[in-house]
């Protein structure tokens, strides 16, 4: 399927048209607010602490004077960004690890799945922390970190859906006139395997933008203080009660992103017959 | 059968010594050592560093130093704590047993649920029951934890008064205490891998319901609930168990959040504080301990599936 | 009253563009203990209208017009209990592939049961007696305990006896049989269905029956219906049929049918059925038909036939059924020096390691025992036997695609030839090229057929892309495909369309050896009379080696010129195919030749083979 008539099967769907939409303003949004917000979103002002919404500050201001609304508008775009270069790494290496892993088979295939699974056990919070404990907060400990976390789960997946292919005789064929195996998972196995890694990588980004507002938190992700959701969160919510406008905003701009994300991802596997995995590594 | 079990056995127990392996390579790769960074700024006093490292037996080659962490562990001795000079054993002992007692009542509440709301919704499929579980199934599913966690702090704690919302327990309360503190966060960790649950037990009804056996079972005109229940339930429920399995370990690691948003007294928020404090030593301990929870879970419910499903059961399947 | 009564039954695709319906028009009446057998190639809607015949529309499908009037109940209309009610004790459905059909999670005594305990049969004391009654009356080995097997434990001809035994439970006056002896071995498939004839004699049911296989039909039922792109084309008494099919499409699929009384090639009928997508614009085999004339533009209505039954055709052929000549001679072809010569081969499932050898467990079974033969330049090479016997394996053994235990493979010129394919040099590779069984998984669905022929051009010849489009044209010409497929994908060819470009693909190397696994089993009769012809042209013209493994010994027998039968592993016996067929020295062989004799007995008096 082409991407064009793709798109357009994506937008028969109701959840598709939602979830597009959702992506569409949303990195509109990313993209335009640095010149559309109405104030500088990391100006203290003293006199302005925990102001309600109101017409100068249409979604409030927070604990130190800030503007919430150039904040929120500004938030997602950070860990956008970490999110993006951080999924690009984590499908390149597990896509992969996986594909020729589901080729090789045998032995090959058992060492390197146990210890697959082994790292997978440990939670990835965990990991991230300990790297960040070491290397510090930022993007550049981040990226590598979360890359190769996420890749784990990308392992099973993309092992899962060429081991369909593997069994099959087109493969034999390709072996037995004497391919070289780079060629075979290139020319024989990819292009089978394209659509659900399409489908694994965008919800993959949506999980890893989850994680980045997590560990925004914690502490450990984007550093203030730069707007951030999840630092957002963190901030407001030890005055939820008083101000709950201060948590109200980035949540409900980061779950409308990542919903959007979702429907999208479950509208294009629909539409490109991908059978949806459930969004869990499974070996 | 005997012998799968003692295979999926001793497949848990490889799994186990190469999660120690990797935990403690993980370490040793990274810049500095358990002293340098317990030590921090006063690591560059030589003389400090010298006398920490000796007592940590650091100086001596890697190879070394794992087969002696590991036949402490053989031992059950897991270690010293660097911030807090005690055993490690005395300090994650309670703080695991409190972290059991939340995902058991989450995992015990939930996984009931998610199978049987998955089964409702796979039978029904496309009807309005579906359509609404699966949205809000979708949506539970894509919020983050923290985020969930303030949600439901903010309705139940401050607006309804109901619970206290911030866990007050210590750690070494008794267990009735700590259960009774668990609803809000076992409700926040149960959430999300409720909602994972619910679209794979789905996923897999709908596929039992379009098999050729199912078919066949009409076509000997047994009646549409008998065929529900014996035909449909088990081939649909069994095959998903090792995946519920692993959907639960792998999602259990989410009590590092749950827990330090509720500061609720387990391993998850002591895993924060060590990292915090950059106690090496504790920190690896908790990794281990993590990775032993992973495998311990996924054994049970591989082990459950071989008892249930009479294809792996036999010798031939 | 009539038992079965089926009056002017469409049906349509339930969505979509409306197209040409999956089943057109169709009428059957059947009485009390009478037998039909529907035949037909894949995508005729004999199946749609087996189901139909109990009542079940297959999802996707519904009725636009027509009835089925079952036991006096319009089944198709009825409300899901009477339905319900009728299906166990009045109709019941052997399906064809019982493995599926089984549930998994049942023990089969339960299932039988079940089947029992739904209509109320029986009390519920007595029916456990009932159970082993029927697992006996199947010829199920030890009827007492096997019932407490779940279905993953048995074989696949036990499953199917299973099946059969469910059906009979409530002792049905109707049973619908769906390709009975589909998956089957050909020695297994014989056990069926003589169980199936006994039991119809014994109990008086009626029968109707659907297959792709005219021989199987031959032996259990008495009337013939033959279709073609979803209507009923020819209804016949089924001696009479044999001898003189009227219909020109049920006469050029008997004579695609390969005879081991005439070892020749048989017939192909040219072009493909009508895309479900078309529109019926009068008789729907036109444009492949020899007959055809200005009438044909109308569907055509039924006529009686002097020799009893009726056809739908204008121009219906009353003439006796001609088929090609038997082969007289040896087969013209030049054996030339020994191009592959395979010895001692042994090929054993899985590895007795080290341990367990100390421990003294016996090595794992041998495959392949100790197999030696020598291919020739020019020569098309047979070998037959039944799933188990090796013969697959030997010819994944000789392409590198199996390790083998033992044994030398020599490639005449390139020296001897590696265990593994990663092991072989590139020239080796290129002399040596497989055609695999599966048309649906042999070619990659998302290559274009360019990029499919251009893989082994590149691969071994370096060729440009402007070489690849002159050479891609040349190979579809070879094999009778039109240059316009280069832009095509596989999922727009039919299977016979895809085994030639598999072909294209395979002699595009220009290869020494090709060794053909199992390439016509997945296809129709007819299209698959076509893919022979198709190798043998090949493989003459460009002095080719061809190694053709198959289990049907017709196929074999008539594209082969030597033919080697294998049994447990081992070479039973030897020789020029019309040797083989005509004085077969192994019991083995014999039995094979009874089976293939038995299911293409038509036409004027066969001849008799001496047994």
């Amino acid at each position: 399927m082409t991407a064009s008539s793709t798109l357009r099967a994506v937008l028969k769907q109701p959840s598709g048209v939602v979830g597009v939409a959702l992506v569409v303003a949303h990195v509109t949004m990313a993209l335009v607010a640095p010149m559309i917000v109405p104030h500088n979103p990391t100006l203290q002002s003293a006199g302005a602490i925990l102001q309600a919404p109101s017409w100068t500050h249409p979604f409030g201001t927070d604990r130190l004077g800030r503007d919430l609304l150039s904040r929120a508008l500004l938030g997602g775009r950070e860990a956008m960004l970490i999110a993006t270069l951080s999924t690009v790494a984590a499908m390149l290496w597990g896509a992969m690890l996986g594909l020729f892993v589901a080729l090789q088979g045998g032995r090959t295939d058992a060492y390197v799945m146990r210890i697959v699974d082994a790292m997978v056990s440990i939670p990835w919070v965990l990991m991230v922390m300990i790297f960040v404990a070491a290397l510090g907060v930022g993007a550049r400990a981040l990226i590598p970190v979360l890359g190769f976390s996420y890749g784990l789960s990308v392992v099973y997946i993309a092992r899962a859906a060429a081991l369909d292919f593997v069994a099959r005789d087109f493969v034999l064929a390709a072996q037995a006139r004497g391919e070289r195996r780079v060629t075979i998972l290139w020319r024989e196995i990819l292009p089978n395997v394209r659509d659900t890694l399409a489908v694994q990588g965008a919800m993959q980004w949506s999980w890893i933008l989850l994680g980045i507002s997590s560990l925004s938190f914690l502490g450990l992700g984007v550093a203030p203080p730069a707007p951030d959701w999840g630092l957002m969160i963190a901030d407001g919510r030890g005055i939820m009660q008083a101000a709950p406008w201060t948590v109200l905003w980035p949540m409900a701009m980061l779950s409308s992103l990542i919903v959007g994300v979702n429907l999208a991802a479950d509208a294009i596997a629909k539409a490109l017959g991908v059978d949806r995995t459930f969004g869990v590594a499974a070996p | 059968m005997p012998r799968k079990i003692a295979g999926r056995l001793a497949a848990a127990w490889i799994t186990l010594v190469v999660i120690a392996v990797v935990v403690f390579v993980g370490v040793e790769l990274m810049p500095g050592d358990a002293c340098t960074a317990h030590l921090g700024r006063d690591a560059a006093r030589a003389e400090m560093l010298t006398a920490c490292r000796d007592r940590m037996g650091l100086d001596r080659p890697p190879v070394e130093r794992f087969a002696l962490w590991a036949a402490d562990l053989a031992h059950g001795d897991l270690g010293v704590s660097m911030k807090r000079e005690r055993p490690i054993l005395g300090i994650v002992g309670p703080r695991a047993r409190n972290t059991l007692i939340l995902a058991g009542a989450a995992a015990l509440a939930g996984v009931p649920l998610a199978i049987l709301l998955g089964f409702l919704c796979g039978l029904r499929r496309e009807g309005p029951f579906d359509i609404v579980t699966s949205t809000v199934a979708l949506v539970a599913m894509t919020m983050p934890e923290f985020v969930v966690a303030s949600l439901l702090i903010l309705i139940f704690a401050i607006w309804l008064g109901w619970s206290t919302g911030v866990v007050t327990a210590a750690y070494d309360a008794p267990a009735l205490t700590l259960l009774l503190a668990t609803p809000l966060p076992a409700i926040t960790l149960a959430l999300v891998y409720i909602a994972h649950i619910l679209r794979m037990v789905r996923s897999s009804v709908i596929d039992t319901v379009g098999a050729d056996f199912v078919l066949m079972a009409r076509m000997k005109g047994v009646p549409e609930r008998r065929i529900v229940l014996r035909h449909i339930l088990p081939n649909a429920i069994l095959p998903s168990i090792s995946l519920i399995g692993l959907t639960l370990a792998w999602l259990l690691s989410g009590v590092v959040i749950v827990e330090s948003v509720f500061n609720y007294p387990g391993i998850g928020r002591l895993a924060v504080n060590a990292v915090a404090d950059r106690d090496l030593p504790l920190i690896q301990a908790i990794a281990l301990l993590f990775g032993l929870f992973y495998v311990l879970t996924t054994l049970v419910s591989d082990l459950v599936a071989m008892a249930l499903n009479p294809r792996l059961r036999s010798l031939r399947g | 009253m009539r038992l079965l009564s089926v009056a002017g039954l469409t049906l349509a695709r339930a969505a979509g563009p409306v197209g040409r319906p999956v089943v057109v028009d169709a009428g059957v009446v059947l009485g009390p203990a009478q037998t039909l057998g529907i035949a037909g190639e894949s995508g005729c809607g004999k199946s749609t209208l087996l189901l139909a015949l109990m009542g079940i529309v297959k999802p996707g499908l519904r009725v636009a017009a027509g009835q089925v009037w079952l036991d006096g109940t319009d089944i198709l209309s009825a409300p899901a209990e009477d339905q319900r009610r009728l299906r166990g004790p009045v109709v019941a459905l052997v399906p064809q592939s019982a493995a599926l059909s089984l549930t998994p999670t049942m023990r089969i005594g339960a299932q039988l049961a079940e089947a029992l305990a739904v209509h109320g049969r029986l009390a519920p004391a007595a029916r456990p007696a009932r159970v082993q009654d029927l697992l006996a009356r199947v010829r199920l080995p030890d009827p007492a305990r096997i019932g407490h097997r779940y279905p993953h434990e048995l074989s696949g001809g036990q499953m199917q006896r299973v099946a059969i035994a469910m059906a009979l439970a409530c002792k049905p006056r109707l049973l619908l049989l769906d390709e009975p002896t589909s998956g089957l071995d050909a020695s297994t498939q014989s056990g069926i269905l003589d169980l199936l004839d006994t039991l119809r004699r014994e109990t008086g049911m009626a029968m109707v029956c659907v297959s792709h296989d005219i021989g199987v039909l031959a032996r259990l039922t008495a009337r013939i219906a033959v279709m073609y792109a979803g209507r009923i084309v020819e209804d016949r008494p089924v001696g009479a049929f044999l001898r003189h099919p009227a219909h020109p499409y049920a006469r050029a699929l008997l004579a695609s049918v390969p005879r081991i009384a005439a070892l020749v090639l048989p017939l192909s009928i040219p072009g493909r059925p009508p895309a479900p997508g078309s529109v019926e614009q009068g008789c729907a085999f036109v444009p492949r038909c020899v007959r055809s004339g200005a009438d044909c533009v109308t569907v055509p209505a039924f006529r009686d036939v002097a020799s009893g039954g009726r056809v739908a055709c204008h121009a219906p052929d009353e003439g006796p059924l001609i088929l090609p000549a038997a082969r007289t001679g040896a087969t013209g072809a030049v054996r030339g020096d020994g191009v592959l010569i395979v010895r001692d081969l042994m090929v054993r499932y899985g590895k007795a390691g080290p341990l367990a050898r100390l421990v003294g467990r016996p090595a794992p079974p041998a495959v392949v025992d100790g197999v030696s033969f020598t291919l020739a330049k020019g020569e098309i090479l047979g070998r037959v036997g039944e799933s188990g016997s090796g013969k697959s394996t030997i010819l994944r053994a000789v392409a590198g695609l199996w390790p083998r235990s033992a044994g030398v493979v020599t490639l005449a010129g390139s020296g001897e030839l590696a265990a593994q394919t990663v092991q072989r040099d590139r020239r080796a590779l290129q002399r040596v090229q497989v055609v695999f069984q599966n048309p649906d998984a042999s070619l990659n669905p998302r290559q274009s057929v360019r990029e499919i022929l251009a893989q082994p051009l590149r691969l071994y010849f370096n060729a440009t892309p402007a070489e690849v489009e002159r050479q891609g044209r040349d190979l579809l010409a070879d094999v009778r495909l039109d240059p316009s497929y280069l832009d095509g994908r596989p999922g727009q060819l039919s299977g016979g369309e895809r085994q030639r470009v598999a072909l294209a693909r395979a002699f595009a190397a220009r290869p020494d050896v090709i060794l053909c696994d199992e390439v016509t089993s997945a296809l129709d009769v007819s299209v698959q009379a076509s893919v022979l012809s198709l190798i043998r042209a090949l493989c003459r013209t460009r002095g080719t080696a061809c190694l053709f493994v198959a289990h049907d010994l017709a196929v074999v027998a008539a594209l082969c010129d030597r033919v080697a039968v294998l049994h447990m592993g081992r070479i039973a016996e030897e020789g020029p195919a019309t040797l083989i067929c005509t004085a077969p020295r192994h019991a083995y062989t014999r039995s094979l030749i009874e089976i293939a004799q038995r299911n293409a007995a038509f036409g004027e008096d066969p001849e008799p083979l001496p047994s």
